[in-house]
C-alpha cells in the first residue's frame, strides 16, 4: 500500500493533483462503479420484473402459480402448466445428461491420454456454444423425425400401452414428434457441457495425493475413482448438475422449436407440452392486453427467481470444493 | 505373515478378477460416453453444412428481404442489424467489463470483490430471455423497440464473459511488472492501463471473441427488444433486423425457400461462432506455451 504514496512526494504536483492521488481516486471510483453496475444489473432485473408484473400479482395472487388455466382471452392466467412442463423437460435432460456429463468428465480428467484431452475436451465444449435457435432448426428438420419420432413410437408402442406390464403412463400416446420428450432430449445435449466441463474442473481440484493414497492401498483405477475421487468431489458435482439444470430451465428457442406449445397439464412425455421460457417467447407477440403483458413478465420473475436461488447453490457448492483444495487452482467455477 | 499371504491370495482370486472386470468395463465406459457426446455435434454441423451450403451464394448476402414470390431475397439486412448490434454491445461491455476486471483482481478478498466475482458468475448463469424481458421493462416500454435495447440486452450477456477472461489474464501477469511501475512512481490508473492492462491484452481479446460467439446467435432476449425488420436500417432507435431472428422466422416458415435460407444462415452463424470459439482457444494456448 505504501506505494501508492510514491506519488506525492514529488513537489511539482499541484495539490489537487495529490488530493486525487494523481488520478487514482477517480481511478479506483470508475471500477469501484462498474463493479456496482454489475451487481446492480443482478439486482436490477428483479426489481424491474417485481413492478412490471404487479397487475397480475394483484389480479392473480397466488393462483398464478397453482392455477392451470392459462386463457389469456378470459383473462386467466394460471402458470402451473408451465412450471410442471419446464421441470419435465428439465428433468429428462438431467436423467441423460448426468450420467454422461460424469463420465465424460472421469474420461477426460482422470483417463484420457494428455495430448487427446485439451481436444476432446474443446469438442464437448463446442456442443455449449452451437446457438439454441440452431439446435431447434436441427430439432426441427432433422433429429425429430429420424430420432425422436421412431424413439417415441417405441416408447408409445410397449410401456406407454396400458396392456403392457409395466405401464408407465409417462409414456402415453398419442405422440406426433413435436413433444416435451423431443424438447428433453435437445436439452440434455444443450446441458451435457456445463455439466462435464464444470464436473471437470472439479476432479481436477481433487488432490494428487488422494489418488495416490487409494492406488497405493490396492484400488483399480476405476476403485480410487468411485470411491474416493468421486465423494471427494460430490458437492462440486452436484453444483455441475444444478447448473445443467439452471440452463435446461432458462433454454428458450430450441424448446420453442420442438415442444409443440400445447398449454396443457399431462402426465406424459410424448404429449406437447410448453415451458416458462418458451411461453414467454411464444406468446410475447400476441400479448396485446397490458394484463397478458403483465402475466409473460411474472413468468420470467418466476423464471429468474428459479435460476437465481439454483445459481447461487450450485456456486457455493462449486466454490467449496476449490476452496478445500488449497494448492489447487480453483478451476473456472 | 508368511503364513497367511498364500491362503489370502488364493482365496481372492476370483475377486480380483471381478475387480479388473470392472474396472476395464467401467473405465471403456466413459470413453465410449465422450463418444456418444460428440455424435450430436457432429450430426449437426455435418447436417448444417450439407443443407446450408446448397442454399448459399453471394445475391443471398448482397440482397435485402424480398417475398419468396420474388424469389425470397436474400439477408444483408439481417448481416448490417447483426453487425450493429454486437458492435454496439461490444462498445457497453468491453470498458465496464475490463473495469470491473481490474477491481476484482485488485481486491480479490474484500466483500465487494467477492460479491462482484460471485454476481459475475450468478449473470452468466441467468437465462437469456430473463434478461431480455428486464430490457424490454427497462428500455422498450418507455422508448419502443430498438437497436439500442437489443445491443443492451447482448451487452449484459456479454459482461460476465469479459469480465471472467480479463480477470483470469490479469491473475497471470507477473506481481514485479505491477510492483515495478508502482515504485517508478506511476500512480495507479497508469500502472493499470499502460503495464497490466496491455499485459493481459490476450485475456480481453479472448473474452471479447467468446463474449460475441456467445451472443452471435442469441435470439430469445431480441424478441422483445431489437424485435426485427424487413428492412434495411441502421438507425439505433428503431427496430432492427437480426440473423438469428430471420432463421427463427425462416425455421419456422411452411415454405420451403425459407427453411432452405434458414439453413444457410445457420451455416454463417455456426461458421462464424466455431471460428471465434477456435481462435480464441488457440490465442490462450498459444500465450500459455509464452508464459511456459
Amino acid at each position: 500500500m505504501t506505494f501508492q504514496q510514491a506519488g506525492s512526494f514529488k513537489s511539482s504536483s499541484s495539490s489537487l493533483s495529490r488530493v486525487l492521488q494523481h488520478g487514482d481516486v477517480p481511478f479506483k471510483t470508475f471500477i469501484a462503479l462498474s463493479s456496482l453496475t454489475l451487481l446492480g444489473l443482478m439486482v436490477g432485473v428483479g426489481v424491474m420484473l417485481w413492478l412490471n408484473s404487479a397487475p397480475t400479482r394483484a389480479a392473480m395472487g397466488w393462483s398464478f402459480i397453482t392455477s392451470t388455466t392459462w386463457n389469456p382471452v378470459g383473462q386467466v392466467f394460471g402458470a402451473a402448466p408451465f412450471i410442471v412442463g419446464t421441470l419435465a423437460t428439465s428433468l429428462v435432460a438431467l436423467v441423460i445428461a448426468f450420467p454422461l456429463g460424469l463420465g465424460i468428465a472421469v474420461f477426460l480428467a482422470e483417463l484420457c491420454p494428455a495430448q487427446w484431452r485439451t481436444l476432446l475436451g474443446f469438442l464437448v465444449e463446442l456442443l455449449a456454444a452451437i446457438p439454441s435457435v440452431v439446435y431447434g432448426a436441427w430439432g426441427i428438420f432433422i433429429f425429430i423425425p429420424s430420432f425422436v419420432t421412431p424413439l417415441g413410437n417405441f416408447l408409445m408402442g410397449t410401456w406407454g400401452n396400458p396392456k403392457h406390464f409395466p405401464y408407465l403412463p409417462i409414456f402415453k400416446g398419442p405422440f406426433f414428434g413435436a413433444s416435451s420428450l423431443a424438447a428433453g432430449l435437445i436439452l440434455a445435449v444443450m446441458i451435457l457441457p456445463t455439466i462435464s466441463a464444470i464436473s471437470h474442473d472439479v476432479l481436477l481440484a481433487v488432490p494428487r495425493a488422494q489418488r495416490e493414497a487409494a492406488l497405493a492401498l490396492g484400488s483399480t483405477e476405476w476403485e480410487t475413482i468411485w470411491q474416493v475421487v468421486l465423494p471427494y468431489g460430490l458437492s462440486g458435482i452436484l453444483g455441475s448438475v444444478i447448473l445443467g439444470l439452471g440452463r435446461a430451465l432458462g433454454e428458450t428457442m430450441a424448446v420453442t422449436m420442438v415442444i409443440g406449445n400445447v398449454a396443457q397439464l399431462t402426465t406424459s412425455l410424448l404429449s406437447p407440452g410448453y415451458t416458462m421460457a418458451s411461453v414467454i417467447a411464444n406468446e410475447w407477440g400476441e400479448s396485446r392486453t397490458p394484463l397478458y403483458g403483465s402475466a409473460l413478465i411474472e413468468v420470467g420473475l418466476l423464471l429468474f427467481s428459479m435460476s437465481l436461488l439454483l445459481n447461487i447453490i450450485a456456486r457455493l457448492l462449486v466454490w467449496s470444493v476449490s476452496r478445500k483444495t488449497p494448492d489447487a487452482e480453483g478451476g473456472r467455477a | 505373515m508368511n503364513t497367511l499371504q498364500p491362503r489370502h491370495l488364493k482365496r481372492s482370486t476370483t475377486h480380483e478378477q471381478g475387480r479388473r472386470v470392472v474396472n476395464v468395463v467401467m473405465l471403456g465406459l466413459t470413453g465410449l460416453m465422450t463418444l456418444i457426446a460428440l455424435a450430436p455435434l457432429a450430426w449437426i454441423l455435418i447436417e448444417v453444412l450439407r443443407r446450408g451450403s446448397g442454399a448459399l451464394s453471394v445475391s443471398f448476402l448482397t440482397d435485402t428481404f424480398k417475398p419468396t414470390s420474388l424469389g425470397g431475397g436474400g439477408i444483408w439486412h439481417a448481416l448490417v442489424g447483426t453487425g450493429i448490434l454486437i458492435g454496439l454491445a461490444a462498445v457497453f461491455s468491453v470498458p465496464v467489463g475490463i473495469l470491473t476486471a481490474f477491481y476484482v483482481s485488485q481486491h480479490p478478498n474484500t466483500t465487494l470483490g467477492l460479491a462482484v466475482r460471485f454476481g459475475t458468475d450468478v449473470l452468466s448463469g441467468l437465462p437469456s430471455i430473463v434478461v431480455g424481458l428486464f430490457v424490454y421493462t427497462l428500455v422498450v416500454r418507455g422508448q419502443g423497440y430498438s437497436a439500442l435495447a437489443g445491443s443492451l440486452a447482448l451487452a449484459i450477456l456479454m459482461l460476465p464473459i469479459v469480465v471472467r477472461t480479463t480477470e483470469e489474464m490479469l491473475k497471470l501477469v507477473p506481481k514485479s511488472l505491477r510492483e515495478g511501475s508502482l515504485a517508478l512512481g506511476a500512480p495507479e490508473w497508469k500502472t493499470s492501463f499502460s503495464v497490466l492492462l496491455p499485459a493481459a491484452m490476450t485475456g480481453v481479446l479472448t473474452g471479447l471473441m467468446l463474449a460475441v460467439a456467445r451472443v452471435a446467435g442469441e435470439t430469445a432476449p431480441l424478441l422483445f427488444t431489437a424485435l426485427g425488420s424487413n428492412n434495411l436500417s441502421t438507425a439505433l432507435d428503431k427496430p432492427i433486423a437480426s440473423l438469428p431472428l430471420v432463421l427463427f422466422k425462416y425455421a419456422v416458415d411452411p415454405s420451403k425457400v425459407r427453411n432452405a435460407q434458414a439453413w444457410a444462415i445457420a451455416l454463417i452463424i455456426v461458421t462464424l461462432v466455431l471460428a471465434l470459439n477456435i481462435g480464441a482457444r488457440l490465442i490462450t494456448l498459444w500465450r500459455s506455451k509464452m508464459l511456459q
